[in-house]
């Protein structure tokens, strides 16, 4: 039963020739669970390595192999459904879905169909002007297949098992999504909780998380339409760019008096298309049934209870929390919180200092920066002392914000103490009035018909500042430039 | 389980041939060829089958080629050719061994067993193979007490049940009477003999005829030609799989991957494989009762006949074939431990046996009432002719 929990809004429409069409959109999202070995085997879960050299006699299938589950992984997928709040289900069944293809060795693959170990819960999105609950259905572990390599020889197709039985989390949403912007919106977020627990590393170029992506399209607030479900997209980005085409595609279908066939798609990233892969004709019957190879997953609550007690918090209770403590807009802290590394570099930073000049360093010049070089926080190469130094220094009116700037350029670049390296290398701003006064009238002196339009004219005076500042080497403090300038020119 | 075999000193002499998959009750659909009994009937050459699916295991203890040999028992695959060949057959309780290393073919039902001349062998073999395995998550972690122990030990005032359900109707006279006989033996050495009712038997063997295939379609979806065994080329990959598995597979196994793929259809899955398991549930029930009644072991015939000769059901319904099981497969559905033991010769000078049934981990009673038969009863050995 599919239950609508969203007011349409028209902010959201895509308009057709017939009117407004509103998006629905539903997504399984396949998380690889971080582990080191196996769901049901002892190789190494580890990505990459020479192709077959993580397999086991489980992975490819060998008769009288048995699988045995890594308490790890289940750990694991409790921790996730912890931070989804979601139900735990202290009872859950693995089942076979049985289909042959040749990276699936058992000729199955062993996921949980009826009775998943995470039930119901809920992953918070903050839009813009809004906040979206998405209600999460359930989440199930499964085992992933191996790898078809096609390119390697003319008339064979060579099989790659070091992905055959590593453990993933499927994660299947209500379809309680509106928009592309909201599909994504979705996906990242759930990537940073994912990232949060330390569960998925959410690296989607490496295929650890990709999304099955439900599509259907109706008129504003009316049925549900028939939907199409994108197969493993594996970029944001993607999505967003799948779910458009898709819509409009679905949208111009049904405005030219057709109907939506239910099938599986494909998009293809160069075309920016989806394309049918099969229809639901020919969708497999995967005669699910309960292994016998493997008795019923059963916990406690005590079980439970010790992994919550070990779980961080989370990234909507740190937003909270910075909003709260800092005071920082929710945009910030939102910014501050999408990676947990981030929040601690911010609350370093931050520490015994104004939070939000702080958070306008952060976010500004430091995530700017590793942005620009396409870095990871864990890559950078200034730390949050060095960072909360230059802070420091300009606070104790030691350099002026412009100076700070280069100085943060030297520090990213070289390295070094702060402090130190205004010392040496004669950054210290000119607070000297005398020596500021004396360069303010050099300048008005050397031009005179400035001075007398800038009279006229006040909003003229900020050219005197640049060459003062000039004059100094940029050292001056701007703000008393700026007065004496104001003084000389009789400027209120 | 070889690794505590060899752990405990054995010799492994080499393998032995067997129905294939474990699929069938004669050993005719062996790839290699069909074993042939050393038993025959008094006065014939006619070669006799073995029983199957264990049927190698069972001739070549019979004909005293080796001291035992191990075994798997799905349906009955240990006692039916035990009963067959005048050797002791022990299916133990589900969990007692590991089926690590076992080829599957129903891996809710498969268990392994020892095969031997008497009851004490056989209760040394399995001391030696039963144990808890990391490897094996339906394995159980219970103690393995010494069955050799218990062998010869008093039967005296152990409850026996005899299940009204096992008298078929028209239930060959000389099994009726064999089944007597095991009667007033136990009752002999001290054993009490009550009636019980196991009302839900009729439903096992259709039930099990819809498990039993339904893991086995998924379990043998493994050969595929793709990594290991035959491959038979095709234009796509779909019609390689369709080549290698058409040559592959025997009549018996594609009969049976057939009907378990069915069963568990979309469709059919409720009304079939759902079904079968609900029955099971009430097979299980049923033998809970009467061991909750305070029943120490149920005695029942092993087998509906005395082997027959090979070819001789060739052309029969193959549902002849599987009443060879009616009085095992409820065993396997219920996951208790069940020994066929022989207890004396049909008409025509062939092995006959007899099966008890025993409570969950509770092999060592069954060792000591098989014990006590096998001294009534006498041990048999097949004349050599080879």
């Amino acid at each position: 039963m599919l239950i609508d929990t969203r007011t349409p809004d028209p902010k959201k429409f895509i308009n057709g020739a017939t009117g407004d069409w509103e998006i629905v959109i539903g997504m399984e999202v396949h998380a690889q669970v971080t582990s080191k070995s196996k769901l049901f085997s002892g190789a190494s879960a580890e990505y990459g390595g020479a192709p077959n050299a993580h397999v086991s006699l489980v992975d490819a299938a060998m008769p009288g192999m048995l699988p045995v589950i890594n308490e790890e992984c289940v750990k694991q997928a409790v921790r996730t459904g912890l931070g989804l709040k979601a139900a735990i289900n202290h009872r859950s069944v693995f089942d076979r879905k049985n289909y042959f293809y040749p990276d699936l060795p058992q000729g199955y693959q062993i996921s949980q169909f009826k009775q998943p170990i995470v039930g119901e819960g809920t992953v918070i999105l903050d839009m813009p002007g809004e906040t979206v609950e998405v209600g999460v259905e359930r989440l199930h572990l499964e085992q992933d297949a191996g790898k078809s390599i096609h390119d390697q020889h003319p008339t064979m197709s060579f099989v790659d098992l070091n992905r055959s039985g590593v453990a993933l989390m499927e994660i299947v949403s209500k379809p309680d999504l509106r928009s592309s912007d909201e599909a994504k919106a979705y996906l990242s977020k759930l990537r940073t909780i994912l990232r949060y627990l330390g569960t998925c590393d959410g690296n989607m170029e490496e295929g650890s998380m990709r999304a099955d992506i439900n599509v259907s399209v109706r008129k504003p607030g009316g049925e549900f339409g028939t939907r199409c479900e994108i197969k493993n997209v594996n970029s944001i980005r993607f999505a967003g760019q799948a779910i458009e085409y898709e819509a409009r595609r679905q949208i111009g279908i049904l405005e030219d008096g057709g109907a939506i066939a239910q099938e599986t798609r494909l998009f293809d990233p160069r075309e920016g298309v989806t394309r049918s892969m099969r229809s639901k004709e020919e969708a497999h019957d995967y005669r699910y049934f309960p292994d016998p190879d493997l008795l019923p997953l059963e916990f406690d609550q005590a079980f439970v209870d010790a992994l919550a007690a070990g779980l961080p918090e989370l990234p909507d209770d740190k937003k909270a929390r910075f909003i709260a403590d800092y005071g920082v807009t929710p945009y910030d802290a939102m910014v501050l919180t999408l990676e947990q590394a981030s929040a601690d570099f911010f609350e370093k930073v931050a520490k015994g200092r104004d939070a939000k000049t702080s958070a306008n360093w952060v976010i500004n010049e430091f995530f700017g920066r590793l942005n620009k070089e396409g870095k990871e926080i864990s890559a950078s190469p200034m730390s949050a002392e060095q960072l909360g130094e230059i802070i420091d220094l300009i606070a104790d009116n030691t350099i002026s914000g412009k100076i700070a700037k280069d100085l943060f350029e030297i520090v990213w670049l070289e390295g070094g103490n702060p402090r130190e390296l205004v010392e040496s290398r004669g950054m210290r701003q000119v607070t000297d009035t005398g020596a500021i006064e004396a360069a303010v009238d050099e300048v008005i002196a050397a031009n005179p018909d400035k001075a007398e339009q800038a009279k006229a004219k006040p909003t003229l005076s900020g050219w005197f500042v640049g060459q003062v500042m000039k004059k100094t080497g940029g050292k001056a403090n701007p703000q008393a430039v700026n007065e004496i300038i104001k003084a000389r020119l009789g400027i209120e | 389980m070889t690794a505590n075999l060899w752990a405990d000193g054995a010799v492994m002499l080499g393998k032995l041939n067997m129905d294939e998959f474990a699929m069938g009750s004669s050993n005719e659909t062996s790839y290699y060829g069909p074993v042939k009994s050393p038993w025959r009937k008094a006065g014939s050459n006619m070669a006799l089958v073995p029983g199957g699916s264990s049927g190698g295991s069972a001739s070549a203890v019979a004909a005293r080629i080796c001291a035992g040999a191990t075994a798997t028992d799905t349906g009955g695959s240990i006692r039916q050719p035990a009963a067959f060949t005048g050797t002791v057959g022990i299916k133990p309780t589900y969990g007692r061994c590991s089926r690590w290393g076992i080829v599957a073919f129903a891996s809710s039902l498969d268990q392994a067993g020892p095969i031997a001349r008497d009851v004490r062998d056989a209760a040394i073999l399995l001391k030696s193979m039963a144990s808890v395995d990391v490897k094996d998550s339906t394995s159980v972690d219970v103690p393995v007490p010494d069955y050799e122990a218990a062998v010869g030990r008093s039967v005296k005032g152990l409850r026996i049940g005899i299940p009204k359900e096992y008298r078929l109707e028209g239930l060959n006279a000389e099994i009726d009477g064999l089944w007597q006989q095991g009667i007033d033996w136990l009752k002999d050495a001290g054993a009490e003999i009550v009636e019980i009712s196991l009302p839900h038997t009729k439903y096992a063997l259709p039930a099990y005829y819809i498990v039993a295939p339904a893991e086995a379609s998924s379990n043998l979806a493994r050969y595929d030609g793709v990594r290991y065994g035959l491959r038979v080329p095709g234009s796509d990959i779909v019609d390689m799989y369709e080549n290698s598995r058409a040559a592959g597979f025997g009549a018996e196994v594609k009969r049976r991957i057939l009907i378990g793929t069915y069963v568990l259809s979309a469709g059919y899955y409720d009304a079939y494989y759902l079904r079968a398991q609900k029955v099971r549930t009430l097979i299980k029930r049923d033998f809970e009762t009467c061991f909750e009644a305070g029943v120490d072991a149920i005695l029942t015939p092993a087998t509906p006949s005395a082997a027959f000769g090979i070819g001789e059901k060739a052309g029969a319904d193959p549902v002849e074939m599987y009443l060879n099981d009616v009085f095992t497969v409820t065993v396997n559905m219920a996951g208790l431990p069940g020994i066929a033991v022989p207890a004396g010769l049909s008409g025509e000078g062939l092995p006959l046996g007899l099966q008890l049934i025993g409570r969950p981990f509770d092999e060592a009673t069954l060792f000591a009432l098989g014990g006590a038969i096998e001294k009534a009863a006498g041990r048999f050995a097949a004349e050599k002719w080879w």
